[in-house]
């Protein structure tokens, strides 16, 4: 037996364990939940280069059964996920303690995390839909766990957005199984390929594909779906605030379109369908790294402005994945998509770590100084120095400058924009990558550099608990794009090929 | 007087024990007849509902306390998970390990039975979980609510 089921069963064990032994232990969940997601962590990146794999659940072969697959994508997400959520684990022991409920919060924290791995290994159209309700109904309470009436309200409208969501999925995965008479993604992508392959695709599975986006976006929050995250990101704890932000959107929503239309819909040259599809995933991310970067320069609360800034940057990582697309519809070269692909899921990844560094510093920086509000705070730097100097590697790192990893993803990204033929598109996102300099320099200039003033003044530096994931996170913002050719070779290329690759993945499933 | 009035109460009463028995029949024969863990789990939540409905949540807690409810919730759901553990021995999750026995028979079908009871004690102390919170939730206007909000 192979050890995917486990980056289930844990998180689901321990979800259900905490509040079992909460009742008599109080500390059931700082230990049970610190324990399982080190063990979750380790298991991934103990998968690093490890072959595809599937499991077969109940010993039942696909289709029949149900499959969980492990291949090069899955291990990217894998590791992204479970090393995040140990590192926001850690820093809530600390943050956390002035909430109380916590064997609750420790509970939803590890079904949410549950959740994520079960969409990320899933080989089942329909248990990725379970999958996703679960970690999303997670997230709506974990949005809300402050009880405050701002809080309750943004949870509100993200279960409200949430749900519209989840039943555009819904409908969709229905409308594949009416139509190919399969739920197993392989299987449907294979029937999709041999029985409704042609210059027109099918109507109802176009209606599918249509859902699908929409469903997905909105869980990736790309403009026009981004309504509900400028709200409930920030307001989250901060430790959920880094998982939604860091892992959350992209698992369940850049991932799963990345999985469905690669894979089930799959992008042929000579089809109309896959071209417009692959037009509109442009769209989609040109639209939100614009409006994502935009209203972020006018935001004065220090996690609105974070929130916004997550919408322009998923832009990024799927204007990679939608230029991989439409390289792949139009017929031209393999080698192109594959570089727009890397670049995206490198951006996805250098994403992870430094956007949940942000949202962790900007919970400590909350917590010393009791505000959100970037006009009073000022000098940061001489009270709080490791968080100020890690929220300024991050910063950097996102704003695209060089040496840091967002430089090399973002540039990978445009480079292979500019070379499929698309320069109005890859002139906005270089205009855009020195908006996304402007707001962090405002960050810098307001928050970290500067005299000493307003709330900052009686600020002092968060405990260890706190810091050391910061500058775990800061590591991996300088590392990724140091060591880019170590990462690469061993978890980038790997998870690409697996999405340039769809007959690989039906042969890998069904055998 | 707390909750209904003697006429619904009597009823209730006099009904309860019959919606227990059916529920735990779905549940039992779920794996034969139409029917399983889920549905026979919100059939025996509801003769609980039923009983707060009718006599008040005091009287439905001192039948199912929140607290077992609380234990009874997190306990079906790892007596599931620990089902699909055991498969493992067989090298697979959720490897139907047990023997099948004769077929149409109470005791056959291996782990289907006692995965339906599993899932039964998670989703009818979960309902019950629910509905009880609903009642506790003390109401407050939406007046009272813009006042507080007002300087």
């Amino acid at each position: 037996m192979n050890a995917v089921p486990l980056f289930v069963a844990i998180p689901l064990g321990a979800a259900f364990l905490i509040p079992l032994f909460g009742l008599w232990w109080k500390k059931s969940g700082e230990v049970l939940a610190t324990l399982s997601t080190l063990v979750l962590a380790v298991m991934a990146i103990s998968s690093i280069g490890a072959p595809a794999v599937t499991h077969h659940m109940g010993g039942w072969a696909p289709p029949v059964g149900i499959a969980l697959v492990s291949d090069g994508l899955a291990i990217l997400l894998l590791i992204a996920v479970n090393v995040i959520g140990f590192l926001c684990l850690v820093y809530s022991l600390k943050y956390m303690q002035v909430y109380s409920g916590l064997p609750k919060y420790y509970s939803l924290f590890m079904l949410m995390v549950a959740g994520m791995n079960g969409v990320v290994v899933s080989g089942d159209l329909f248990n990725l839909y379970v999958f996703l309700e679960i970690a999303s109904i997670a997230s709506y309470a974990l949005v809300a766990f402050g009880v405050e009436a701002d809080e309750l309200e943004a949870g509100f409208k993200y279960l409200v957005l949430g749900s519209v969501a989840s039943v555009m999925i819904l409908f969709a995965v229905g409308t594949v199984y009416a139509v190919t008479g399969t739920l197993n993604m392989a299987d449907a992508a294979r029937e999709i390929s041999t029985r409704f392959g042609g210059p027109e695709m099918n109507p109802a599975l176009l209606l599918a594909a249509a859902l699908f986006l929409m469903g997905f976006s909105l869980k990736a929050a790309l403009v026009p779906f981004h309504a509900w995250l400028p709200d409930a990101h920030p307001s989250a704890p901060a430790p959920i605030s880094a998982m939604l932000s860091g892992v959350v959107i992209k698992s369940l929503g850049v991932y799963a379109i990345c999985r469905v239309f690669f894979h089930v819909f799959g992008f042929m040259p000579g089809v109309t369908s896959s071209v417009i599809l692959a037009n509109i995933m442009i769209w989609f991310s040109v639209l939100s790294i614009v409006f994502g970067g935009l209203l972020a320069v006018g935001q004065w609360d220090l996690k609105r402005l974070l929130a916004y800034s997550s919408v322009g940057q998923i832009g990024y990582v799927m204007l990679g994945i939608g230029v991989g697309a439409r390289v792949l519809a139009t017929g031209g070269p393999r080698s192109l998509a594959g570089l727009a692909i890397l670049g995206g899921l490198f951006h996805l990844l250098n994403h992870a770590a430094f956007k949940s560094l942000l949202f962790l510093a900007s919970g400590a920086i909350q917590q010393a100084t009791g505000t959100r509000d970037m006009k009073q705070m000022g000098g940061l730097k001489e009270r709080m120095p490791i968080t100020a100097m890690t929220t300024n590697i991050a910063a950097l790192s996102i704003a695209g400058v060089p040496p840091f990893a967002g430089f090399w993803s973002k540039l990978i990204i445009i480079f292979a924009a500019v070379k499929a033929g698309l320069l109005v598109v890859s002139f906005i996102a270089i205009a855009m990558a020195f908006v996304t300099l402007v707001y962090y320099v405002k960050l810098q200039r307001e928050v970290l550099f500067g005299t000493v003033r307003g709330a900052v003044e009686n600020a002092r530096e968060v405990p260890a608990l706190m810091y050391v994931p910061l500058i775990i996170l800061a590591i991996f913002c300088v590392g990724f794009g140091l060591l880019y050719p170590v990462l690469g070779y061993r978890i980038l290329e790997p998870a690409r090929d697996a999405l340039l690759n769809g007959a690989e993945y039906i042969k890998l499933v069904l055998g | 007087m707390k909750g209904m009035t003697l006429i619904v109460k009597t009823i209730s009463d006099f009904v309860v024990a019959f919606i227990v028995v059916f529920g735990a029949y779905i549940v039992l024969y779920g794996h034969l007849t139409p029917g399983g863990g889920f549905s026979g789990g919100v059939i025996i939540a509801c003769a609980f509902i039923l009983l707060m409905l009718a006599h008040g949540k005091d009287v439905a807690f001192s039948k199912l306390s929140e607290r077992a409810a609380h234990i009874l919730d997190s306990a079906g759901a790892i007596a599931f998970l620990v089902i699909g553990w055991i498969g493992v021995v067989g090298g697979f999750f959720f490897l139907n390990v047990f023997g099948r026995g004769e077929q149409f028979r109470l005791l056959s079908s291996g782990m289907i039975l006692p995965a339906n009871i599993a899932i039964a004690f998670k989703v009818g102390s979960s309902l019950f979980l629910v509905f009880s919170a609903l009642a506790i939730f003390r109401r407050r206007s939406f007046r009272s609510m813009i006042e507080d909000e007002l300087p």
